[in-house]
């Protein structure tokens, strides 16, 4: 599985680079703080290690970590996104305004 | 088709969606679209997640981490999001990156104790393995097959989200003036290095001994101060390069975060983000023509003999008033405004806009002339100016402002300083040669608006102040600009 998930690591790379060829410097902000929320993709590892049953000893030290990382992911998320948003959306009134 | 097939297909269109988000975000016309993409494969691939980890009870401790989890987070990033100044947008962005970086440090984190608890874990995936439907092997904690990636992918996406998260900090405090200065000190460097050997020392140990759960949290502290070193050296006015980097490590980080549990669409996403990064900070190096591991490691051009402060400004400047400015500006037909981060300290957009407004009602043709690393993260001012209502069609990129900023009669530089310094194009010793600029010493009148003679962050004098066409304006950028509105309506 393991050569499975590294083709689909390398593919996804290549295509990364494929497809922005060229960005309006209005864009690179909201470009950089978009890209940043999707990094938050994260959060579903977040989930999944916080919704976890522990096995054996009865530790809740694990959902505790992950209800943190469950948390800055979604300051991450949707954080991210609403800023772009926002700042798209300013953008936006201008090109409707003239 | 198993709930794991169905589960596979939807994570495929999340990761479509991320893709079809981050190509939109790279057009004007459909940027917002591509935003709200990227946001419906996030809440798609949420789903799935949830959804599938639910139908099996004997891993699944319910919703109690979770909910809560998600509605603090949601609630702070929301508020944030909503509150933040346009000009606090740099240290906003800076913050959110390294909230992602600790979350996928944090999932490794709690990965690794659950493997503290191996055994019977694995007992119980198995067997539900066997039933065929287990949505676990997905999360797939454990891959009793093949460990060792996971181990190696959990102590990566641990190293990588802690040099992500401290350094996004260190880049925050430098984004509000604190520690801004840059610095060739070699301890940085070695401390870097230094650290980033622990690091990884230790995170071998833990590869080979994993049940030596807690060398986690020794291996990612020795990151976080790889990450502090990291980003010590390096000053305010390369932010934008350091932005874009720690950009595209977050997104590595969650791509490694992918890799510990065996999940497509983070190593999608993951990828994706690494790669926009990568060419983002590429952009950057490009507009200030050096090399990443100059700004990295906070190197400037060796300074060859330059001449001083002293030298290129005595008996030279002429200081100017409001007023002068003003009645220069009676009649004209072509003005330039070209800003810097002193646009964005001062808070001064908004008066720019009204100047412009003011002018253009007049009958002058007014355009801003933006350089790409003006500010301190990319496109820094297009946001400013933007939040300001200036139209879209008068902000104009360095190569066509170079083109016609001859005929433009009066040009007006506002708190820019080493990107309109004709030194890049004359002196080929100096620490900026070869930086493309913003040639405004061509305008007929230059007038530059500062608070004093300082430097820029390149640490070097600036001819232009001492040209025969310049007008220095010496004053905070708001209160001048405020004062030259004035002085223009009582003209």
């Amino acid at each position: 599985m393991f050569a499975f998930y590294l083709t689909i690591f390398a593919l996804a790379i290549f295509l990364g680079f494929e497809i922005i060829t060229k960005v309006p410097p209005t864009l690179h902000t909201p470009l950089m703080s978009g890209a940043n929320a999707i990094s938050g993709i994260t959060i579903v590892g977040a989930l999944i290690v916080a919704g976890l049953n522990p096995v054996g000893e009865g530790s809740t030290l694990p959902g505790a970590i992950g209800c943190l990382a469950v948390i800055f992911a979604m300051i991450n998320v949707v954080g991210g996104f609403a800023v772009t948003h926002r700042m798209l959306e300013m953008f936006q009134k201008k090109r409707k305004g003239n | 088709m198993n709930i794991l097939d169905i589960q596979n297909l939807l994570y495929i269109v999340a990761a479509f969606l991320f893709y079809l988000g981050i190509k939109g975000l790279t057009h004007p016309r459909t940027a917002v679209a591509g935003n709200l993409k990227g946001l419906a494969g996030m809440l798609l691939a949420m789903t799935i997640a949830m959804l599938a980890f639910q139908g099996d009870k004997s891993v699944w401790q319910g919703w109690y981490w979770i909910g809560g989890g998600v509605f603090i987070g949601s609630l702070i990033g929301w508020i944030a999001a909503k509150k933040v100044q346009m000009t606090a947008m740099p240290e906003m962005v800076a913050l959110f990156n390294g909230s992602g970086g600790l979350a996928s440090m944090l999932v490794a984190g709690a990965v690794f104790h659950h493997l503290t608890h191996i055994a019977g874990l694995q007992e119980t995936i198995n067997a539900a393995i066997t039933d065929g439907i287990s949505p676990m092997s997905q999360a797939a904690i454990l891959d009793k097959g093949q460990p060792l990636q996971t181990f190696i992918a959990t102590v990566a996406s641990g190293i990588i989200g802690a040099i992500t998260f401290t350094g996004s900090i260190l880049a925050y405090y430098k984004l509000q003036g604190k520690f801004g200065n840059s610095s060739t000190n070699p301890l940085l460097k070695i401390g870097n290095i230094l650290f980033l050997a622990i690091s990884l020392g230790l995170g071998v140990l833990l590869v080979i001994k994993p049940e030596l759960t807690w060398v986690f949290w020794a291996v990612v502290a020795a990151a976080m101060l790889c990450g502090v070193f990291f980003v010590m050296p390096i000053g305010g006015a390369d932010m934008p390069v350091v932005l874009a980097l720690l950009n595209s490590y977050s997104g590595i980080a969650a791509c490694a975060t992918g890799f510990v549990i065996n999940n497509t669409v983070l190593i999608v996403a993951g990828a994706f983000v690494g790669a926009s990064g990568l060419i983002l900070t590429k952009i950057m190096c490009v507009a200030m023509n050096r090399s990443l591991t100059n700004v990295l490691f906070g190197v400037m051009a060796e300074v060859g003999v330059g001449p001083s402060a002293d030298e290129v400004y005595a008996g030279k400047i002429k200081s100017t008033s409001p007023d002068e400015v003003a009645m220069i500006m009676d009649g004209v037909q072509r003005v330039c405004i070209v800003p810097g981060y002193g646009m964005a300290v001062s808070q001064s957009q908004h008066v720019v806009r009204d100047i412009s407004d003011f002018l253009t009602e007049k009958d002058v043709e007014v355009t801003f002339g933006i350089h790409p690393v003006a500010g301190r993260m990319p496109g820094h001012m297009n946001v400013l100016l933007a939040e300001a209502d200036v139209s879209y069609d008068q902000l104009h990129e360095m190569d066509t402002v170079n083109q016609y900023i001859s005929q433009v009669d009066v040009c007006i530089v506002l708190g820019a300083n080493d990107v309109v310094n004709p030194e890049a194009r004359t002196n080929p010793k100096s620490a900026i040669a070869g930086m493309p600029i913003i040639d405004v010493d061509k305008a007929h009148t230059v007038v530059v608006v500062k608070r004093s003679l300082s430097p820029g962050f390149a640490g070097i004098p600036n001819p232009l102040f001492a040209m025969d066409n310049t007008l220095m304006m010496f004053g905070d950028g708001k209160k001048v600009m405020l004062e030259l509105l004035k002085a223009l309506k009582e003209n």
